[in-house]
């Protein structure tokens, strides 16, 4: 069959059993359970209204406890054991120590440690820049949208944009890597695989997540700096106050809401950064994060305790982030 | 010596002139209001004095110097916005001693500034508050107060009451009055639509209509001798009566037979004999409407409505014809529900205006 006419059949079949489930679980409570007649009519209305949010939230509920909650459990419980022959056994925290005593895994915390500073803050920086310049100019409407465009591209197909730019090419052949090619350009000696100098390698990789994280730091600065009044703009032009003045007395304290929740949200994508590394250098180079090593450790070594450990590593440091981002956007809401 | 002088301001965006030919000259220690209809340009104005709209064209002085091209920061001048404007991140403290900061001005004299301009607004308590936890008048003195610090030469106040409730507005508007007494030598000018604002504050009202200025001069001599049918119309409410009439006497007074009505009215203000037969319109404010039982009135109607405020009645003429204003008297006290009756009304002759081609016989 025509995958295209599969699909189509899917997405009918499957809201016709989302419908399905909603309207004759709610009969059932309705007409079966809590049947609104006899003597005890107005109690069973009563009931019936208590437990419908939670008929109509038990699909969700269940898709969550199946695929989030579940999976969280069960790698804790692997990240505590070892497998043995065709089982495992409990070995309390001998994966987190093994782990933790392996050279490469330091590497992959340092290096996310790098990544945590550099790209939040070169991403919000950016960002904050290209939207109070865009704000203003006739064509800022065209540059934003070029700015945000790479926010459309997928990471692995920006690592692939951006290995081509850091591409090299024996000397005397034309340089198809842009980098190579300015820095020839420019007088170099020969052309640099960019991508194996350690230490620096680091920052040519986070080069391709800040491109496309400026754009969503933009987008939603650039709305930020709109709902400024302009009259406290103005007070302070008229209190003596230059364009960097305003720009940081005036303007960023009134949205400091908004870059914290910018900053945390790229927090977040930074610290499960995976995708990029993967792709331009699969931690070779002293590349590697800890999305990779947890991949190399469960995919590759296949050795699923210290992979999980590395897993709930991640989380842990997810986490408190992102319930204080949650918290942050909410305040911004209100 | 005039402390701000312009002289042929204009205003245009693009190819729509919006103000021209403004020539004025405030003295020092003067209360000018700017009062017009929305959309007359008196807020633009304003913001051409406080350097934040270019001027297109003539020259803008302040103390004697031309400062067309100066910043805002360096005219001299501190300005009171209708939002307040405070910097929301900022302690009443700070908002009040930013300008100072940037200017560079040492501690001791920030510190000895905001201290006077809280005693002066009563702002002392709440120094270290942000401005999200202030009231709204408390606001607008914070407001104020960020000018007083910068010991402006000239005040310029952008519609400062309109963000505040009824009640609250009457005692701002009062203490800005007190803040004017308290310093005499301060300059300052104030836009509002607010008539009721514009007489009890100004010593002088700019009225702006149509891109220009309609008149200038002191509240009670707009009241009184209004220039043109606009200022006449436009101070004073319930707004003056305007009926066409044609002048058949002439002299130190005029005599004006209505068109409509059919009465005759005496006027004081003095017409040539070349006035004779003229088509012009008599205007007679509804305060000074007198209701007369004798064959010498003005006008005759019929009562079509009465509202009694207690201390005045208005009542409401039915028109002669469609489209013409509708007459209406003011009447002190409470008079009994005379609706339908017919009524004949007259103005005494100092109190009776005549307008021809909408101006006023007084300037020509």
């Amino acid at each position: 069959m025509n995958p295209a006419l599969q699909g189509v059949i899917i997405v009918v079949l499957a809201v016709a059993v989302c419908v399905g489930y909603f309207w004759s679980s709610n009969q059932i409570l309705d007409r079966v359970i809590f049947p609104a007649k006899g003597e005890k009519a107005g109690q069973n209305i009563n009931r019936a209204n208590m437990v419908r949010p939670w008929l109509f939230l038990f699909p969700a509920l269940l898709v969550l406890g199946v695929y989030l909650a579940y999976p969280v459990v069960e790698t804790l419980r692997l990240s505590l054991t070892q497998r043995v022959g065709s089982g495992y056994e409990f070995v309390g925290f001998d994966n987190y120590v093994q782990m933790w005593n392996e050279p490469k895994f330091r590497e992959a915390l340092l290096n996310n440690m790098l990544w945590l500073v550099v790209v939040p803050a070169a991403s919000t920086a950016f960002g904050l820049l290209a939207a109070q310049l865009t704000d203003r100019i006739g064509w800022g409407a065209v540059a934003k949208s070029l700015i945000f465009m790479p926010m459309a591209i997928s990471f692995v197909g920006a690592a692939v944009i951006w290995k081509l730019v850091y591409d090299a090419r024996p000397l005397g052949q034309d340089q198809i890597g842009i980098l190579n090619a300015i820095y020839l350009g420019l007088g170099g000696d020969a052309p640099q695989t960019w991508l194996t100098i350690p230490f620096w390698n680091n920052f040519f990789l986070m080069a391709v997540l800040v491109w496309i994280q400026t754009g969503f730091a933009m987008v939603i600065l650039s709305a930020a700096l709109r709902g400024i009044p302009e009259e406290t703009v103005e007070a302070a032009i008229v209190d003596g106050a230059g364009p960097l003045r305003v720009f940081f007395q005036i303007k960023v304290p009134q949205i400091m809401g908004t870059i914290l929740v910018v900053w945390t949200t790229i927090t977040v994508i930074v610290l499960k950064i995976f995708d990029i590394v993967y792709a331009m250098t699969n931690g070779q180079f002293e590349t590697q994060v800890l999305a990779n090593y947890m991949y190399d450790k469960l995919f590759r070594a296949n050795d699923w305790g210290v992979g999980s450990a590395g897993a709930m590593v991640i989380m842990l440091l997810v986490t408190p982030i992102l319930v204080w981002n949650v918290y942050n956007a909410r305040k911004e809401m209100r | 010596m005039a402390n701000l002088k312009l002289k042929d301001v204009e205003k245009s965006y693009g190819e729509v002139r919006v103000l021209s030919d403004i020539n004025l000259e405030i003295e020092q220690g003067e209360l000018v209001v700017f009062v017009g209809p929305s959309g007359c340009g008196k807020s633009t104005l304003l913001r051409m004095i406080a350097g934040l709209e270019k001027i297109s064209g003539g020259t803008l002085e302040i103390d004697g110097r031309v400062v067309n091209d100066v910043p805002p920061a360096q005219r001299g001048i501190a300005m009171v916005f209708q939002s307040y404007a405070l910097y929301p991140h900022m302690t009443v403290r700070d908002n009040m001693s930013f300008a100072l900061k940037i200017a560079k001005k040492s501690k001791d004299e920030i510190e000895a500034a905001v201290a006077k301009a809280a005693r002066i607004l009563q702002l002392e308590p709440y120094l270290d508050r942000l401005p999200k936890a202030l009231s709204g008048g408390q606001r607008q003195r914070v407001a104020i107060g960020r000018s007083i610090v910068r010991d402006p030469k000239v005040y310029l106040f952008d519609e400062p009451l309109s963000n505040l409730d009824a009640a609250l507005r009457v005692a701002t508007r009062i203490e800005i009055a007190q803040l004017k007494e308290a310093m005499p030598n301060s300059t300052m000018v104030y836009v509002t639509h607010d008539q009721v604002e514009a007489m009890t504050l100004a010593s002088r009202i700019v009225v702006l209509a149509g891109g220009g200025i309609s008149q200038v001069g002191a509240p009670l001599e707009l009241y009184r001798k209004p220039e043109n049918e606009f200022v006449a119309r436009f101070i004073g409410s319930p707004a003056m009566n305007l009926m066409p009439g044609e002048i058949t006497g002439t002299g130190a007074q005029t005599r004006v037979r209505l068109k409509h009505g059919g009465g005759e009215i005496l006027s004081d203000y003095p017409s040539t004999e070349d006035d004779l037969g003229r088509e012009v319109n008599v205007g007679i404010r509804p305060e000074d409407m007198q209701i007369t039982e004798g064959e010498d009135y003005a006008f005759a109607g019929e009562v079509e409505i009465r509202e009694s405020l207690g201390e005045v009645t208005l009542l409401y003429f039915r028109e002669h014809e469609e489209g013409a204003d509708q007459i209406i008297a003011k009447l002190p006290g409470i008079h009994p529900d005379n609706r339908g009756q017919h009524l004949r009304l007259t103005g005494a002759p100092d109190a009776v205006h005549i307008f021809a081609n909408g101006r006023s016989l007084l300037y020509r």
